[in-house]
């Protein structure tokens, strides 16, 4: 028996930015994935997890649909200059929620100087915190990914 | 019963590792890498350390195994066994290693046991950090982010230091210079290119 040839390129062969199924799935997981890890972020003092946790989980995002859309649309989403920005405002930022402490009368990094009491406080200073971590892990980890690809 | 779980993890950690040191197919021994941090996330797990399983997951099992895809990319896939090896173990080396193994294995003897509550580790702070007055003082019900966020607050602004000084590295090492516009025209470059040779053997 004569094998027939294909009627049409099988789909394998496709580039991944053509698949539709992968493209579709890709679409609908992002969102999902995008809130998971603020989810994450922001509720690391009553569940497992926190800022670097978080951050990678959206940087995984953001490489989803790197691998499935190519680097230079998801450059295009966010640009190399953002990333960069980022990385160094999360650091500057963690270490801005310190001075607030130090200058409000206490001690580098007392989140006691942030609210009126202190439960109320030191929650706000742990969600800043973790919020400085998670942008810095985020924009490194999209940096290490986009510049080993583009190398 | 939780503890036959454990040791049938590390078994696996253990198949898997050697796993990947006999592999020549760097492909499949990166795949091996992420199944070994997913193994080694479960074992955290059912120790109850949900902080770590967590970072073991994303990081072990997520990120690094795509960053070591993206290094395959530009290494190839294949490892090229040279001559040397051929013709068995590097004697001095192997003698080194099996020492040292021994050595640390031997060290193990002195540790407390798994979860003992009277060993040195849990006389310390970390008594203080599990303790009521502690909850009372940063509010915090998951301890780990309590220590992490607050009580080594410190400690844990220069590990984002040190994260934001790998990305510079990065930035410095591999980023090419490029004129104002990012539009190249190999776009979906990695998108179209097949990630790995080998991919179909392995």
């Amino acid at each position: 028996m004569s094998e027939q040839p294909p009627l049409q390129e099988p789909l394998e062969r496709l580039p991944l930015a053509k698949q539709p199924v992968l493209r579709q799935v890709t679409k609908i997981l992002i969102p999902f994935v995008i809130v998971f890890g603020l989810y994450v972020i922001t509720h690391g003092d009553y569940g497992p997890g926190g800022g670097f946790q978080g951050g990678v989980i959206l940087a995984a995002a953001y490489i989803l649909f790197a691998l499935v859309y190519g680097v230079a649309r998801a450059r295009r989403v966010i640009p190399r200059k953002a990333t960069d920005v980022l990385a160094a405002v999360g650091v500057l930022f963690y270490g801005a929620v310190g001075l607030v402490g130090l200058f409000g009368g206490g001690t580098f990094l007392d989140y006691d100087f942030l609210g009126t009491d202190p439960a109320s406080a030191q929650a706000l200073g742990m969600f800043l915190v973790e919020l400085g971590v998670g942008l810095t892990v985020a924009s490194v980890m999209v940096t290490v990914f986009t510049e080993m690809v583009e190398a | 019963m939780s503890q036959l779980i454990v040791y049938g993890l590390l078994l696996l950690c253990l198949l898997t590792a050697v796993a990947i040191v006999r592999l020549r197919n760097l492909f499949a021994a990166v795949i091996l890498m992420g199944i070994y941090s997913l193994v080694m996330a479960m074992i955290w797990t059912a120790m109850q350390a949900l902080d770590v399983a967590f970072t073991e997951a994303a990081v072990g099992a997520g990120i690094s195994t795509i960053l070591m895809i993206g290094a395959l990319v530009h290494t190839g896939s294949k490892e090229k066994v040279r001559e040397k090896e051929r013709r068995g173990p590097h004697w001095p080396s192997f003698i080194t290693v099996v020492l040292t193994g021994a050595l640390l294995i031997y060290g193990t003897f002195d540790m407390p046991a798994l979860g003992d509550p009277n060993a040195r580790v849990h006389q310390g702070v970390a008594a203080y950090y599990k303790s009521q007055e502690s909850q009372h003082r940063t509010h915090a019900p998951n301890t780990v982010t309590a220590v992490l966020a607050s009580y080594r607050g410190f400690d844990t602004m220069f590990e984002t230091a040190v994260i934001f000084v790998a990305g510079a590295g990065m930035i410095l090492l591999l980023r090419r210079e490029e004129t104002d516009d990012d539009e190249t025209p190999d776009d979906e470059a990695l998108a179209g290119a097949p990630p790995v040779e080998g991919e179909a053997a392995a």
